[in-house]
């Protein structure tokens, strides 16, 4: 069931060295995981969340699938225990396929705190099959589980594993009966309380769902986070950039004396600065991440989808496509990928156009940078706000533009959970593995990226380094006639076109084409080159062009389409232009 | 009190039972899935501004949903 704690339980189980499987003729990845049962070792794997056996949905296709092809030993089935009221159904259809299985009662603290008791023995007794209340999030009863585990696996050796013959037909069989039954077992083993007991989220929502501050309450609780990350993460990034850099000039420099001047440079003004310069920001990176997961695993999350829906249903898309798009805030990727939840073609070809104007955290390291170069603090936390704002304007504009051309009719009915507070170790923990996948994700192409800057930089061989007469040189200088109307000078154009790549690439790229690795230095050499309009415009492009590669490729895998794909880059390199010329234009014409 | 026919119509605060969902396979799988079938009954804790949403209850499970998904949702007088 989706909602019901079911991969923290996952993790909780495996401890996070899962990795993904590959199963055959599935269309999805799935997760699986090595689990230590009192020495035994036996594999588990993640099935998708899905409510019904039967449903129509891409999750509940994909685990029907898994079960006709798989034999198991055991199915674990997850239920959130506080709506046994309707979940039990799914328990029934593994059970009533005969697969043998354990039913785990999740959120167990949560359906004590609301009044919801249930009868574990004799649920156990009617379902025939071990029936055990725990909590995954404070890690109770997952002892029991894991002993229950091994007796079943055990009492079942001699069985051969488990493939339920004629799946669809026995499911179709037993579904006029099932809604009885599920009410009958209901009856017997599930105490509800007589009135809702969840106080506090009925608070919490009288306030945070207000039809008139409930809006106001959320965007300044949005601008709170983002001023508290910046608060705390800036300062950090600032001292481990210099930290950084003095461990380079005091340890490695010495150490890489003795190599040619051409490769010294490479290694530690290449490499070394532009690996650095994005090191630095991964604090601010955790912190986002850390935020962003107390919002979504808060229950705060789902209520953005439910203030936005009437908004965004008038730009064509609905209170979904908004809570993706404040994710993308993070990375675009996986806020591509999350579309996935929509069936309507138009929806979500819609909802992946107006993506990739989610101002990322890649994005955010060259605006913090840039920000820092060109105006006082003051004025600088101004202009990041304001490039928030134009992200939103970009967004809401292309989604006006384009929602003719990709109408939807899409239903939209979503679970508000209750109001969590989430446990102090599962926020750093999940902050921990999405900075090692940005950190592990953006190495590879600011690696790339930085050595052929520099390799642009220093050849011909021979000519003064980021020279007009170097590669890098005569392409900026190509690129002038549609650049310089908005201010991009050559060197500027050079970071830009390696930005497509990613936007990690842009500030190594800066670093490595004025040959200063220092970022003080760095920022006295960017600033004596460039004005701050140019600088304004530069901020603007990288806002607004195509975010980077990987979103490029996600784009077209999940829309398996390349016309839409390039339609994509298209829309976001012209508006990015026309932006970007309007700004600069309009600054230098004025002052 | 004249009788509401159907979910979007129920005012705020007020409680009935569902009657029949008249709703595509897709729509009607998704609502009750998420426990709005016949039978079950249902308040309305709120309206979103702007005609947004509605949220709703439905035994232990909270859910927001379009009024226009709403209308297809009927209710026993």
């Amino acid at each position: 069931m989706p909602n019901t704690g079911k991969s923290t339980l996952f993790n909780r189980l495996t401890g996070h060295h899962a990795h993904i499987g590959n199963w055959p003729g599935l269309t999805v990845d799935l997760l699986q995981a090595d689990l230590q049962l009192s020495g035994r070792s036996v594999q588990l794997v993640d099935l998708p969340g899905i409510y019904d056996l039967r449903g129509h949905s891409d999750d509940e296709a994909v685990v029907r699938r898994f079960l006709e092809q798989t034999p198991v030993d055991l199915v674990l089935v997850v239920l959130n225990a506080s709506q046994l009221d309707r979940q039990l159904r799914l328990a029934l259809q593994v059970q009533q396929l005969g697969l043998p299985a354990v039913l785990a009662l999740n959120m167990a603290d949560e359906a004590a705190r609301f009044g919801v008791s249930i009868q574990a023995e004799s649920l156990s007794a009617a379902l025939n099959q071990p029936v055990l209340p725990l909590s995954a999030k404070y890690r109770q009863g997952l002892e029991t589980l894991q002993h229950t585990l091994l007796a079943q696996l055990e009492a079942r050796a001699d069985h051969p594993a488990a493939i339920p013959e004629q799946l669809e037909e026995r499911l179709a069989a037993m579904d006029a009966d099932l809604d009885g039954a599920m009410a009958e077992l209901v009856e017997r083993c599930v105490t509800l309380p007589a009135r809702w007991r969840d106080s506090r989220s009925r608070r919490l929502d009288a306030v945070l769902l207000h039809p008139l501050l409930g809006l106001p309450l959320f965007f300044l609780a949005m601008a709170l986070m983002f001023q508290g990350i910046y608060a705390i993460g800036v300062p950090v990034q600032e001292a481990l950039g210099s930290l950084l850099d003095q461990f380079g000039q005091a340890v490695l420099k010495p150490l890489i004396a003795p190599l040619p001047a051409l490769l010294q440079g490479f290694l530690l003004e290449g490499l070394y600065q532009g690996l650095g310069t994005v090191m630095a920001f991964l604090p601010v990176i955790a912190l986002f991440f850390l935020a962003m997961g107390l919002v979504e695993d808060s229950g705060y999350l789902s209520r953005a989808a439910y203030l936005m829906d009437a908004f965004m249903e008038r730009l064509g898309l609905d209170g979904r496509s908004f809570v993706l798009s404040l994710m993308g805030f993070g990375c675009n990727v996986p806020a591509i990928l999350g579309t996935r939840v929509m069936r309507d073609r138009g929806l979500r070809l819609l909802s992946m156009l107006v993506i990739p104007f989610s101002l990322c955290s890649a994005r955010l390291n060259v605006f913090l940078f840039m920000a820092a170069v060109f105006f006082p603090p003051r004025i600088g936390g101004l202009v990041i706000f304001g490039l928030y704002l134009m992200s939103f304007v970009a967004a809401m504009l292309t989604a006006l533009l384009f929602r003719g051309r990709f109408p939807s009719n899409e239903p939209l009915v979503l679970e508000l959970p209750p109001y969590r507070l989430p446990t102090a170790g599962q926020m750093l923990s999940r902050a921990w593995s999405e900075v090692k996948h940005f950190w592990l994700w953006s190495r590879r192409f600011i690696i790339f990226g930085v050595v052929a800057v520099w390799l642009l930089n220093n050849l011909p061989v021979g000519v003064e380094p980021a020279s007009s007469a170097s590669l890098a040189g005569q392409l900026g200088t190509l690129t002038q006639p549609l650049l310089a109307p908005i201010g991009i000078n050559p060197k500027l154009a050079v970071a830009l076109l390696f930005g497509f790549i990613a936007k990690e690439i842009v500030l190594g790229g800066l670093a490595v084409i004025y040959g200063q690795a220092d970022p003080v230095a760095l920022s006295r050499a960017i600033a004596s080159d460039v004005s701050w309009p140019q600088a304004l415009s530069f901020m603007l492009f990288t806002l607004l062009y195509t975010p980077c590669l990987s979103t490029v490729a996600v784009i077209r895998s999940e829309s398996k389409k390349l016309s839409f794909t390039l339609l994509s880059v298209a829309w976001s390199l012209l508006l990015a232009w026309l932006v970007s010329f309007v700004a600069f234009q309009t600054i230098t014409r004025l002052s | 009190m004249r009788a509401v026919s159907q979910l979007a119509d129920l005012p705020t605060g007020a409680t009935a039972t569902v009657k029949a969902l008249a709703a595509d396979a897709g729509l009607r799988q998704r609502l009750e899935a998420l426990g709005l079938r016949p039978g079950q009954s249902v308040q309305v804790l709120r309206r979103g501004w702007w005609s947004g949403p509605l949220h709703v209850r439905v035994g232990m499970t909270e859910l927001m949903l379009r009024r226009r998904d709403a209308a297809r949702v009927s209710l026993a007088a």
